[in-house]
């Protein structure tokens, strides 16, 4: 199936001379939920503005469902609702006010039933004759997302969407999200919160530096670079690695009571049968063990690392 | 399908910067029709009477077109202004950047609700004026012509201000220094024939001129240039501010960078 998303050859350099975009090429499934990760100032925040037609590109092209964002421009945006990293609202309107305001200007006729049931769902119903700036900040962020899902549209971009929202409100946001997903909504969130990705995108980018350094499924991705550990709880604390042991890569902990061992999940050989063995042989008992996933934010940071 | 012109934008835009004024009644409305009020008590009536007649009309009755001009022209360019650099420095301007919308439809939508309320004060505006001195309106066609070019005119001015200024101060700087100026200068409280040869000339440089000339003209018949010259000079200004309009959206100047 043709992508929803398609972005080939995306440049962009500032007035001021910055490159933030060094040549993007990236596609987007139709209905997945895609994080797009990267350090400050990696291009995350250009690359969506490029495609909602917010910043002109320098080179390149975006179609967006077959629609090129600059000869096509009308059909490709009214296809997109944009939520922006920034709380940007108008202070002195009503909720309900300036959220019909955004439908109206994506073209569509009013439809006050669809108003509710957004605002409903993002618990700001009770609110709806409030002034926006009288709303607290989690609010306002909802406020935002209810305007870029009052045109009903097909493609979602959340930048940053749960930055100094509180806990409990994420986990509520992340449930919309799931819902929208699964009403056929493609949806493309940026992130800081590794947790974030890891909990909820189909597929992972990652970018730095102004290029895409990794698309990957998340479990792919996860599975590919996943480096397991085993701890295991010794039963009496050891001085230090038995020498016979050593051409294994164990780690004793401080107090002597964890022994560590790191293997490669997909290796057909992980070599913990033998180890337990030879641990055995050795009389080195133990009271527990259990095995660890390194984590996306892990994967990430050494990704990051390695490119810089 | 996406239609050909986004109507529901334009609308969308239109009634939102109303609702604006109607939230800001008293300031945007009632400000003006007090401070002209107070100038029809003070040049009218007080000190009005103890002039003599200006080329046949009484003083009170030929300041009623140069005041309503006044009004019109710094109220469309400072609420035009305002209209649309307040989105710019709230941020909230991404999303009119982001929609399947034109310039033309943006412009409409914004111009076209600064106009509408120029329209509506002076509107107001005569009808108070209405209480102080009798007046009456030869060419009410042309009068509402005139209004309508004006209010469309400098209200696109103040659409380009509002993108141009990057600051309040910017934005306050233009109708201070410039508009207000050329306004009180434009004739609106005497004839250019009343000043000496010299500044009749230098007067001539000053667009407001033609603005209230022809306007007064449509009330009593009488006008210090012709009004042919007055129609083609207030269509020239709107030619230009469209252009500059034009210019704006096709480079992006300080709307995507």
């Amino acid at each position: 199936m043709q992508p929803i998303i398609q972005v080939r050859g995306l440049e962009k350099t500032y007035a001021s001379g910055f490159q933030a975009l060094k040549g993007i090429d990236l596609d987007i499934r139709r209905g997945e939920i895609f994080a797009l990760l990267g350090p400050n100032g990696a291009g995350k925040t250009t690359l969506i503005s490029i495609v909602c037609g917010i910043v002109r590109a320098s080179a390149g092209t975006v179609t967006v469902d077959g629609h090129d964002i600059v000869t096509d421009w009308r059909a490709a945006r009214s296809l997109i609702g944009l939520v922006p990293q920034e709380l940007t609202t108008e202070a002195f309107e009503s909720v309900w006010a300036t959220v019909s305001f955004s439908r109206g200007l994506f073209g569509k006729p009013p439809n006050p039933a669809l108003i509710e049931r957004i605002l409903r769902d993002l618990s700001l119903w009770e609110k709806k004759d409030s002034k926006v700036m009288a709303l607290s900040g989690g609010m306002k962020r909802r406020v935002m997302i209810a305007k870029a899902l009052s045109h009903e549209p097909r493609i979602l971009f959340l930048d940053e969407p749960t930055a100094g929202v509180d806990v409990e409100l994420r986990r509520g946001m992340w449930e919309m999200i799931g819902r929208l997903r699964e009403s056929g909504v493609t949806i493309i969130l940026t992130t800081h919160y590794i947790e974030e990705a890891e909990e909820m995108a189909d597929t992972v980018g990652v970018i730095s530096g102004g290029r895409i350094i990794l698309v990957e499924k998340k479990a792919a991705l996860m599975e590919q670079l996943g480096q397991r550990q085993l701890t295991l709880q010794l039963q009496s604390p050891l001085p230090a690695i038995p020498a016979e042991l050593s051409n294994y890569p164990l780690t004793l902990s401080a107090d002597g009571r964890e022994l560590v061992y790191r293997f490669d999940s997909q290796h057909e050989h992980t070599g913990i049968a033998t180890l337990l063995r030879r641990l055995g042989d050795h009389g080195i008992d133990f009271t527990n063990l259990r095995t660890e996933e390194s984590s996306l934010e892990e994967i990430f940071v050494s990704l990051v690392r390695e490119r810089v | 399908m996406t239609a050909a012109i986004n109507l529901h934008a334009i609308k969308a835009i239109y009634l939102f910067e109303l609702a604006r004024t109607w939230r800001t009644l008293f300031q945007s409305i009632a400000g003006p029709v007090i401070s002209t009020s107070l100038y029809f008590i003070v040049f009218g009536a007080a000190i009005g009477s103890r002039f003599t007649a200006v080329e046949g009309v009484s003083y009170g009755a030929f300041l009623v077109p140069g005041l309503v001009m006044m009004s019109v022209l710094t109220e469309s360019v400072s609420n035009a202004s305002f209209g649309i650099y307040m989105p710019r420095y709230s941020g909230t301007i991404y999303e009119v950047l982001s929609a399947p919308i034109s310039a033309f439809e943006t412009v409409v939508g914004y111009v076209g609700a600064a106009a509408t309320k120029s329209i509506i004060l002076g509107t107001l505006i005569l009808l108070t004026a209405r209480l102080f001195v009798d007046f009456s309106i030869a060419h009410p066609f042309w009068m509402v012509a005139f209004l309508v070019l004006t209010s469309v005119t400098f209200s696109l001015l103040g659409f380009i201000l509002g993108i141009w200024a990057d600051g309040w101060e910017k934005l306050q700087i233009v109708p201070l220094l410039i508009v207000t100026p050329l306004a009180f200068l434009g004739g609106s409280f005497y004839s250019i024939s009343m000043l000496p040869p010299f500044w009749q000339k230098v007067t001539l440089f000053n667009p407001v001129v033609y603005l209230v000339s022809g306007f007064r003209w449509s009330f009593y018949g009488t006008a210090d240039v012709p009004v042919a010259l007055s129609l083609a000079m207030t269509a020239l200004f709107l030619v230009i501010c469209l252009g500059v309009v034009w210019w704006i959206f096709r480079t992006g100047y300080k709307l995507k960078n």
